[in-house]
């Protein structure tokens, strides 16, 4: 895609900063939360074909759970949270004290909605702290959450992309809770016209 | 159990299948997953359909099987040089769901109905008739059809597997 292939070395690696910034508040939110070291790997800033998109959560069809905001303001996009059944059931069971086999299968209406909460407080602050870097505006919605397969899920961020070729540049974080029994990731996919105001605000001129 | 010939058919991709083999696309959530079949010469074709119209495309090249408008004709052409009649053909789709909701939607967000839409304007301008659908709802769905019988097997995280 032409629009992207142009971007320098450099620019990825701001762009992996802002990922760095914004999921380095959300890890240290989710520690607070879980009164636990959290760990986040280096992020990762890649163009991606759409079909590649459902392979870092682990494939198309992989059921996971997703927390989704649109992010509005001068610099819009898509935010996924998304994690792991087994990874949902541990922050059940950590913030909620509820045991795993009190979870039966499927989630009840209360543990989505402390799912999307969740989601909501991380997305909060990984947008907040990238908002305050930036000083652009980044206004999340109303969080939404859903259990589903991966490739529907995130296709959904996807469609601004669609008009302009067939990948997306996403930025990606996954954290670690100390034991792994948590594993989540965010996934910024910021709209195509946003990247240069993104630029622009960094003080890294785009052509 | 007989082994299938299986041919994927990816996101904003679309094939064809003849002798028996079955087509399958993944994840479909606001994507519509469009298949055709010619019960006579046992040829389905599917098209994975991520937006309804090319008219919005920015893109230099196009990708003719990412939008409804190029994908449905694009697809009866192969279908043909495969040696199926299109009189006898019969449409059906899943998909073009609203994965999330939201208040005060922008239309880009709405892209699932639109997607349908789109398909089914194209099918009625093709004169194809669209005999089974599973679209809409809130949630994604993975399907196949095989092209020994034209039959279209849906499969969803929340309710399961059917056939239409």
């Amino acid at each position: 895609m032409s629009l992207f292939s142009r971007f320098e070395a450099f620019e990825l690696d701001v762009l992996k900063e802002v990922g760095n910034i914004g999921a380095g508040n959300a890890a240290t939110a989710l520690s607070r939360l879980l009164d636990k070291p959290v760990d986040m790997a280096v992020p990762k800033v890649s163009l991606l074909p759409f079909e590649e998109v459902a392979e870092r959560v682990g494939g198309s069809e992989q059921v996971v759970i997703a927390v989704f905001l649109r992010v509005e303001g001068e610099a819009p996009g898509n935010m996924f949270f998304i994690i792991q059944e087994q990874s949902a059931k541990s922050l059940l069971n950590q913030l909620l004290s509820l045991r795993p086999e009190e979870i039966e299968e499927g989630y009840s209406e209360m543990e989505m909605s402390a799912l999307c909460e969740i989601g909501n407080i991380l997305a909060g602050s990984y947008l907040s702290s990238l908002a305050d870097f930036t000083h652009l505006t980044m206004a999340p919605s109303v969080p939404s959450v859903a259990l589903d397969m991966a490739g529907a899920i995130l296709s959904y961020g996807l469609v601004q992309y669609g008009e302009m070729g067939d990948s997306a540049l996403l930025i990606e974080t996954t954290f670690l809770e100390d034991r792994q029994e948590l594993e989540g990731h965010f996934f910024l996919i910021p709209d195509p016209e946003s990247f240069n105001k993104i630029f622009k605000a960094l003080g890294v001129t785009a052509e | 159990m007989i082994e299938q010939n299986l041919v994927k058919v990816g996101m904003a991709d679309l094939n064809i299948a003849t002798d028996g083999a079955v087509l399958r696309t993944t994840g479909l959530g606001s994507c519509v997953g469009l298949t055709l079949y010619d019960p006579v010469s046992k040829v389905a074709g599917m098209a994975h359909v991520m937006l309804p119209s090319s008219e919005i495309a920015r893109e230099s090249a196009i990708n003719v099987a990412k939008y409804a408008d190029t994908a449905i004709p694009e697809l009866i052409g192969r279908m043909k040089d495969a040696g199926a009649n299109m009189r006898r053909a019969i449409a059906k789709m899943a998909g073009g769901a609203q994965m999330f909701a939201f208040s005060g939607q922008s239309d880009s967000m709405r892209i699932g109905p639109r997607n349908v839409e789109s398909c089914l304007h194209m099918l009625a301008k093709n004169m194809i008739t669209v005999i089974a659908q599973d679209v809409g709802g809130n949630y994604g769905r993975t399907i196949e059809i095989d092209s020994s019988t034209g039959i279209l097997l849906i499969k969803s995280v929340q309710l399961g597997t059917k056939e239409i």
